[in-house]
């Protein structure tokens, strides 16, 4: 069954909101997802009825509160087909998550001219912490390159990932939108004797995510993108990896014992939660996932090829030569993501007009420059939809579109 | 929200399509600093040719917004064969006028009141301020000359 996208807008209080008193056009998913009522009521429930700090509490309400940080937990891990519980690590956010996978497993693992093999189309948050060990331990970073039509050229990834100990990849790209082949990568990585990691930031909130189906050692993805808080990421693991990783941050948390001389460390997925957790934010992604389910990610991902088909063909039937989408041309192929290029007219310029008219979209890098430099731009617009998306906003949008002809084309 | 047109003036147009010293300059004599907007990805270049505190010439390059591009074009218009002490003064005016408090780091006005600079063309950027986001954009290019009219100062 379609999504019933009026159903949907309604369960998201901001949606009532006006922007230059007009109605509020939201086409930035991509950069964050609007939070439905009942992931609003979770955080303030939580914090009305059970707030305390988990785990060390003897008292009902830290009982509660532990439970409640638990059960989000739980409810990922059933989210995204984890087997246990513990293989799901809180984090801040996917870049934290990300991080943490290299300065633990690549920390201990990893040595000078070891091959970590990204894509091209790989936001900061897959690039940086890769620069970073390449900078303080001598790793060596490898590029798998994309084709123009937006697709990772794949010609040569036996030798790229000849020596590899890691392949890093996005799902999906969040400036072109590419679905990656990633069982297939994965596939390709083990065989090398290389682990595989994927930023699922731009996938687990649009796809039915099944850890195992990926053929992945490690996956990271962000709350705040799949209609939860800011500040509560996942990071997915095999168990035998986590148990084997030294911890990440130290403090609280994430101790068996510590000592004048040392500490042990606790059990998995603890031992990398240091400090007072995000336990508001914990519980609003266990709404936000109840939500999703509600809702069903097939049918989800069924409405965004919809509607991505419809963006498609309306932009290119209305402006022809003048406009230019970066990335596949086919929906089912890609995600809600569409980067585009207008008349040549700057994307701050574009978005600058578009806000006139409500309409949100996003102008710049899209932190991804290396991506940019290929496609041979400094910055693209970019607009990505939703679930509380539909034909009316993509109208909107390419009416708003034409009015920036007004300053800029003479 | 205030209205985009004034943001988008006439002659900020005029400057963005036809823009004034876009170009380079062979380094050395002229010295050449790059600016970056990490929020948008705006670049500007400018090469800057200075001898005897005067800036002979100035060409820029890059790529960034209509704001941005027109501020290096009406920039590189203003202060062409001006001294370096007027330039400080338009960069305080310039500022000022973007509701930006003076920068420590920016040397100061040996002489002369930074109020009475007459901006001319570059007064039509007075309009950005009513759009925060984009004052940075405005801003990049004087940035980015300041600090190649440093650099020059330093190796002559």
């Amino acid at each position: 069954m379609a999504l019933d996208t009026a159903a949907v807008r309604a369960d998201f209080p901001i949606m009532c909101r006006e922007v230059h008193g007009r109605r509020l056009v939201y086409l930035d998913s991509a950069a964050t997802s609007h939070k439905p009522r009942p992931v609003i009521d979770a955080v303030t429930d939580y914090y009305e009825r059970f707030n305390s700090n988990v785990h060390r509490g003897s008292y009902q309400l830290a009982v509660e509160a532990t439970e409640a940080l638990e059960e989000a937990r739980r409810k990922v891990a059933n989210f995204i087909g984890a087997d246990q519980d513990s293989e799901i690590v809180f984090a801040k956010n996917a870049t934290e998550a990300i991080n943490l996978v290299a300065r633990t497993w690549g920390r201990a693992n990893l040595g000078p001219g070891d091959p970590v093999v990204i894509t091209e189309l790989e936001h900061h948050a897959n690039i940086v912490p890769w620069h970073m060990l390449a900078a303080e331990q001598g790793i060596e970073l490898r590029w798998i390159p994309i084709r123009s039509d937006g697709h990772l050229d794949l010609t040569d990834l036996d030798r790229l990932l000849d020596g590899a100990r890691l392949l890093s990849v996005a799902a999906v790209s969040n400036v072109l939108g590419t679905i990656n082949p990633i069982r297939q990568l994965a596939d390709a990585a083990h065989d090398a004797g290389a682990l595989m990691m994927v930023d699922a930031s731009q996938y687990t909130p649009h796809l039915p995510t099944d850890v195992k189906e990926m053929g992945a050692d490690f996956v990271a993805f962000t709350g705040h993108k799949m209609c939860g808080p800011t500040g509560i990421g996942v990071l997915w693991a095999r168990p035998e990896l986590l148990e084997a990783m030294p911890p990440f941050l130290g403090g609280g948390e994430m101790i068996l014992n510590v000592t004048k001389e040392g500490f042990s460390t606790a059990a998995v997925p603890w031992k990398f939660e240091a400090g007072t957790p995000p336990i508001a934010e914990a519980v609003g992604l266990g709404a936000a996932v109840d939500y999703l389910t509600g809702l069903g990610m097939e049918q989800v991902r069924e409405h965004e090829v919809a509607l991505t088909g419809y963006a498609l063909r309306t932009l290119n039937q209305r402006y022809g030569d003048d406009i230019t989408i970066h990335g596949p041309t086919e929906p089912a192929e890609r995600g809600g993501v569409l980067s585009f290029e207008y008349k040549g007219i700057h994307p701050h310029d574009v978005a600058q007009v578009l806000d006139r008219s409500g309409v949100c979209v996003r102008a710049g890098h899209h932190c991804a420059k290396p991506l940019m430099r290929v496609l041979g731009c400094a910055a693209t617009s970019r607009a990505s939809m939703y679930v509380y998306n539909d034909e009316s906003d993509v109208d909107a949008l390419a009416d708003a579109l034409g009015e920036a002809d007004v300053f800029f084309i003479e | 929200m205030p209205d985009l047109e004034d943001l988008y003036r006439e002659i900020i147009l005029d400057h963005y399509r036809n823009p004034r010293n876009r170009g380079e300059l062979d380094t050395p004599p002229a010295v050449r600093a790059e600016g970056f907007n990490p929020l948008c990805g705006d670049e500007v270049i400018i090469y800057v040719q200075v001898a005897d505190g005067v800036i002979e010439d100035i060409k820029f390059g890059g790529q960034g917004c209509s704001i941005s591009q027109a501020s290096s074009s009406m920039m590189s218009a203003a202060v062409k064969g001006r001294t370096v002490e007027e330039l400080q003064q338009f960069n305080h005016a310039f500022r000022s006028m973007m509701s930006i408090e003076p920068d420590p780091d920016d040397p100061a006005p040996t002489n002369g009141n930074s109020a009475d600079v007459k901006l001319g063309d570059l007064e039509a950027l007075k309009g950005v301020v009513k759009f925060p986001v984009r004052i940075k954009c405005a801003t990049l290019s004087w940035h980015t000359l300041t600090q190649a009219v440093e650099e020059a100062q330093a190796t002559s």
